[in-house]
């Protein structure tokens, strides 16, 4: 009987007081662990004396953030054409790296705000650093198009502001749109990430011994001093403002693609290009998400709270993204070819074989085939291949942009015109600048501003349910979770 | 109520607990009792508190919707009137003013007013900033935000009476009960 109907045979393991034994997930906060400690492990880290290696990384990256200063003065001083641009090309690194940026930042607002919506409690440990991240990307991405304009103290012509021409910006125009994409993205991104911080600000002023910290932290805090009747509303504004950036955050890529998608240049006009694009940009953010906890967590013993587990999730996240996107390439690819567009055709022939195959097949390597390793468990867990691979991954996307970008544009509709762009110097140093900027930016985060949530942490734990049998799954605490959340 | 003892400089009495479970247990006490303006301190927000304390559902979300409409609406005129009106272009033959191509912007200024009225609608609801509060005083008031539960009763409730509160308190099980003036 056992053979024909096995499932007829197990016995469902039982406790030792007969009780159903559930299956149990791992914890999200390793060790015993008490509130104190939670608040001491993270608040240690901006507590403790500037640690020497801190001071180390943070004068190479101020070092880089001069670069960014140099090649910008430059570029201001002496005109766009420095940066290599040429006729086809125009567009060439510049919105190359805008969107490489923009789309890092994707990944901050999918952890705080879309992973919050599906109640996914292993988010509280990295979305501080991650929101960290997307403002920082954001502030590196708004570099390109605002330097682009050339003479930069027009910039504001952007903006639907009166000007000495008494015109209008074009509001038909996808390039307007992403203005104020990009600019709705940065604001709320910020606000979100400061409501967030508010309880843990409190955290660290009630902690201070310098009355200096207890009057800046103190200031920032605003006098939070966690009234119930107080976190009822902020945990409105926090649902509230997930709910707005869960559908912003799509939208700005979206609206990014349509920069491309509304354009009539094979290649760029595709109606795939808005899921593809949010996909790549959650993959790469996701990418650098996990490259920068594992030295954060490494670098401040944070390994308790930023668990293995944590890391794995996001490389689930970056293994489903990645296959999204590689359908997306096959996908551009069968369309080129049943659409009977000769010009699409030899368009996406030209991409894989032409000049600008050398990016092409980088990109296919570094964004189809490296992330579908993370299918074996073995890899999800082992951090040093992790952390290559995931800079393989930005790699991989910062090529995906330059691919659209370049090949795209590199043969127009007559031959008379193609032409091929190399990046010059100044391409290279504002690209190295940005990342000396973004890394200058977090690391004055990581040194000055808990970077893990401490508030939401706690609020995870086990021991914080008030109904509790210390059991993170207790049915009560859903319950009551999903009326309030 | 003329028999209640209370004293012009007593704010409030505030008080502690281990666990959020003895401060749900306290708050759902004192609500039974008909007090009603008692607050609790905690580190996190400790989940259905609200209803042990019986508070209404805060009016954040009608903020936000008002500000939502109000970004609709000014992307909607903002781009009629500039666009189509005070100085129309033509673009390839479009429409000057053509609902299809201003959604994008539409749909960012209603989440950008939403997002204001969410982040200044809480302060705004939550009397912030506001640098002191007489609660502050307890002596243990800072592990407010690290580990301890805290329970304040104010000297407005109408059934506060400085010797009934804290006899209840420490009933409860509440610790370092103290009074704090204004």
């Amino acid at each position: 009987m056992s053979a024909a109907n096995p499932e007829r045979v197990v016995t469902i393991p039982r406790d030792a007081d007969n009780s159903l034994m559930t299956i149990e997930r791992p914890p999200l906060v390793l060790g015993k662990q008490s509130f104190h400690a939670v608040t001491d492990a993270v608040s240690d880290v901006v507590e403790m004396k500037t640690p020497k290696g801190w001071l180390f990384v943070l004068s190479i990256a101020m070092f880089m953030a001069l670069i960014l200063l140099g090649s910008l003065t430059d570029l201001v001083g002496v005109g766009i054409g420095e940066w290599g641009l040429n006729h086809p090309v125009g567009w060439a690194w510049d919105i190359t790296g805008f969107v490489f940026w923009i789309g890092i930042g994707h990944a901050g607002t999918l952890i705080s705000a879309i992973l919050f919506l599906f109640r996914q409690k292993w988010r509280t440990s990295i979305n501080r650093a991650a929101e960290a991240m997307t403002l920082f990307a954001v502030a590196a991405a708004l570099i390109y198009p605002g330097f682009h304009v050339g003479r930069i103290w027009f910039a504001y012509w952007m903006l639907p502001l009166p000007n000495q021409m008494q015109m209008w910006p074009n509001f038909k125009s996808p390039l307007l749109w992403d203005v104020f994409a990009v600019s709705t993205y940065g604001t709320v991104s910020l606000l979100f990430w400061f409501l967030g911080l508010v309880p843990d600000l409190a955290t660290l002023r009630d902690r201070s011994t310098t009355k200096l910290r207890k009057i800046i932290y103190g200031t920032l805090a605003m006098g939070w001093r966690g009234s119930h009747r107080h976190w009822l509303t902020y945990e409105k504004a926090y649902m509230i403002l997930a709910g707005l950036s869960t559908p912003l955050v799509l939208s700005v890529h979206t609206i990014v693609s349509f920069d491309f998608a509304v354009s009539v240049l094979p290649g760029w006009h595709t109606t795939i290009f808005p899921p593809y694009f949010v996909a790549g940009a959650v993959f790469s953010g996701f990418a650098m998400v996990i490259t920068l906890m594992i030295l954060v967590r490494k670098a401040y013993g944070l390994e308790h709270l930023i668990t293995i587990r944590h890391l794995e999730n996001m490389c689930k996240i970056i293994l489903a993204t990645g296959s999204l996107v590689g359908y997306a390439y096959g996908m551009e690819f069968f369309m080129a070819w049943y659409s009977g567009n000769i010009y699409e055709r030899f368009t996406f022939i030209n991409r894989a074989f032409g000049p600008y195959s050398w990016a092409y097949w980088t990109m296919m390597s570094c964004n189809v085939f490296t992330p579908q390793l993370f299918w074996f468990r073995r890899i999800r867990t082992s951090i040093p291949i992790m952390f290559v691979m995931t800079i393989f991954v930005n790699i991989g996307m910062w090529f995906e942009r330059f691919v659209i970008i370049a090949s795209s544009l590199h043969r127009d509709f007559l031959p008379s015109s193609w032409g091929y762009f190399r990046p010059q110097l100044v391409d290279f140093t504002t690209f190295i600048g940005t990342f000396g900027l973004f890394l200058t930016l977090f690391l004055l985060f990581i040194r000055f501003l808990p970077a893990v949530a401490i508030s939401e942490v706690k609020g995870v734990m086990p021991n914080a349910d008030p109904h509790g049998h210390g059991d993170e799954g207790h049915a009560h605490n859903e319950e009551t979770e999903a009326a309030h959340g | 109520m003329a028999d209640r003892k209370t004293d012009p400089n007593v704010a409030a009495i505030v008080a502690w607990f281990q666990t959020p479970a003895d401060l749900y247990h306290a708050c759902e006490h004192l609500r039974d009792q008909g007090y009603r303006d008692f607050d609790a301190h905690t580190p996190f927000p400790v989940h259905g508190l609200e209803k042990a304390m019986g508070l209404k559902p805060s009016p954040l979300p009608w903020v936000v919707l008002t500000c939502g409409i109000t970004g609709m609406a000014t992307a909607v005129a903002m781009q009629w009137w500039m666009g189509g009106i005070d100085y129309p272009w033509n673009i390839s033959g479009k429409p000057p003013f053509a609902l299809q191509s201003s959604i994008p912007i539409i749909f960012e200024l209603t989440v950008l007013f939403s997002a204001f009225g969410a982040f200044f609608g809480t302060w705004a609801i939550c009397r912030l900033p506001k640098p002191f509060d007489p609660v502050m005083q307890h002596p243990t008031f800072y592990k407010a935000s690290d580990d301890r539960f805290f329970i304040s009763v104010e000297a407005k409730d109408p059934k506060f009476d400085i010797g009934k509160v804290k006899a209840t308190l420490e009933k409860l099980g509440a610790q370092e009960v103290e009074e704090v003036s204004p």
